[in-house]
């Protein structure tokens, strides 16, 4: 696989100055208790948490959205319909303590707390691309692990053809789900090559702090070559199986919202167009790119399918 | 106050109310509290502020003949312009903020988009009563074709419903109160109009 951008480092992978005055706190907090979200990051301590993760090739070097920008325009449907709800709603999220069933076929399946989760995977900085179904765009410093270092301690078997996730269904602290907007609990599942991809990242923060409640906390999917809806939020299980996994917004529209949900500037949506997004902050409409732009490192995966048939 | 300066003070209430979304989106967008996408949030609000607009056009005759109150017809002029000028706004802020005069792509839109294309006839339909919204139209075309041309507007608001319907993504309450208010007032008109019939036969 061919990986681009490899060596240039930019200002994004410069350590915020006041990151790097607390840099001994923060390795305190790695070896005292894995990871500062997974030892006990409540909803009031969420935003004092300063995490840094390593620069990483896969980077874009576009310059990201502005925090305010990704922690108050959200699809989390869980908290509310409208963009502002989840920033509004989210703040009742209990995110410690934090458990995650894990089952299918592995190994070592079982309800494990988050720091064992994440435990011995060194966080990463990815500033990714974000394709929302809808038509806008964001990019993200997303900080978070390989999904594949994560998903290999459980040790899959060869009967994991697929991987299913599951978020939290808690109508006492969510409150869209006390009306059946989606049929609660939100799913999603990835095929077993694309949960491993090196792409493919479960983050845990953003900006150099924990995950806000509203982008997914305490961990969530980031699939940057696929619509948001894939990139699943406040995970509490994960489950290896052999056959494609049934999904949300496939159950909701299934004409409209396929399982692959790869960005493609050439198959619309049944309602609108696919071939431009709006990015936050910007005027005009810029072009959307095949796979979000990360083609060269994923359309390998793909190869032989039809790709307007499996949207 | 006599019944003049009453009159004037109440259409000036009407006005105020119907001009007051408008004029409170423009604060929110020049104090940029629209949030993070303000061209898709002032489309979106635009719409629906002249659907809403457009359903209370179609409430007041149905309340001038049930309350008894003849003169509220008065408003039904300023109410329709109102609701006009809010879909035109839309519309524009789609054609210019949106699509950024991209004819091409808005042309496919409306050709390939159901809901852009119900939209759209939605809009034709109302620019010839919007036009002939003047006294002097009014004299002009007559009275019987005035309101023959004008009734037009019961089609109208209901594709305008199915236009907002259509691009819900998941949740369809909105539209369906609307559908369903918009199925009240155009029912009771039937049922008015059956009676009206039936009294006449009679």
């Amino acid at each position: 696989m061919l990986i681009r951008h490899g060596d240039e480092l930019t200002e994004n992978d410069v350590t915020p100055r006041d990151v790097y005055l607390r840099r001994r706190e923060f390795m305190g907090g790695l070896i005292g208790g894995g990871l500062a979200v997974a030892g006990g990051a409540t909803a009031s301590a969420q935003a004092a948490t300063g995490l840094k993760g390593i620069a990483s090739p896969y980077s874009t070097k576009e310059p990201p959205n502005s925090r305010a920008e990704i922690t108050g325009y959200n699809n989390f449907y869980e908290f509310g319909l409208d963009k502002e709800d989840p920033a509004r709603n989210a703040g009742s999220l209990t995110t410690s303590p934090w458990t995650v069933k894990i089952d299918g076929h592995c190994n070592k399946p079982g309800t494990y707390d988050i720091g064992d989760v994440l435990r011995g995977n060194p966080l990463q900085q990815r500033i990714y691309r974000l394709r929302c179904v809808e038509g806008w765009s964001m990019v993200i410093p997303w900080l978070g692990v390989p999904l594949a270092d994560l998903l290999k301690k459980y040790e899959p078997t060869s009967k994991a053809k697929y991987v299913a996730f599951e978020t939290l269904h808690r109508p006492s602290e969510m409150p869209g789900q006390r009306r059946a907007v989606l049929d609660w609990p939100y799913r999603e599942g990835l095929r077993f090559d694309e949960a491993m991809h090196p792409l493919t990242i479960m983050a845990v923060g953003l900006y150099g702090e924990s995950l806000p409640a509203q982008n997914g906390a305490p961990m969530r999917l980031v699939v940057p070559w696929k619509y948001g809806f894939k990139s699943i939020k406040s995970v509490v299980r994960i489950s290896f199986v052999e056959k494609q996994p049934r999904t949300a917004w496939n159950d909701s529209a299934p004409q409209e919202y396929g399982f692959w949900s790869n960005v493609n500037p050439t198959v619309d949506h049944p309602r609108w167009s696919q071939a431009t997004e709006r990015r936050i902050g910007e005027f005009r409409r810029r072009e959307t790119l095949m796979f979000n732009g990360y083609g060269e490192q994923v359309a390998g995966m793909y190869r032989g399918m039809d790709l307007k048939k499996n949207f | 106050m006599d019944r003049k300066a009453l009159d004037r003070v109440v259409y000036a209430v009407v006005w105020l109310a119907c001009l007051a979304p408008l004029l409170w989106l423009a604060w929110r967008g020049f104090s940029n509290e629209l949030g993070a996408n303000p061209i898709d949030k002032l489309i979106r609000e635009l719409g629906v502020w002249g659907l809403r607009l457009l359903i209370v056009g179609l409430a007041i005759t149905p309340l001038a003949r049930i309350l008894k109150q003849p003169r509220l017809i008065r408003f039904r002029r300023t109410i329709g312009l109102f609701a006009f000028t809010y879909v035109l706004l839309h519309l524009t802020n789609y054609v210019v903020t949106d699509q950024w005069f991209d004819w091409a792509a808005i042309g496919k839109d409306i050709l390939k988009r159901p809901f852009i294309t119900v939209g759209m006839a939605a809009f034709v339909l109302l620019v010839p009563l919007a036009a002939t919204s003047t006294n002097w139209a009014l004299r002009r075309l007559g009275p019987v074709r005035w309101r023959r041309l004008h009734r037009l507007t019961y089609l109208i608001v209901p594709l305008g419903v199915i236009h907002y319907y259509m691009l819900v993504k998941a949740d369809l309450q909105p539209p369906l109160i609307y559908g369903a208010i918009v199925a009240v007032l155009l029912g009771w008109r039937s049922w008015a109009w059956a009676r009206k019939r039936r009294a006449a036969g009679a």
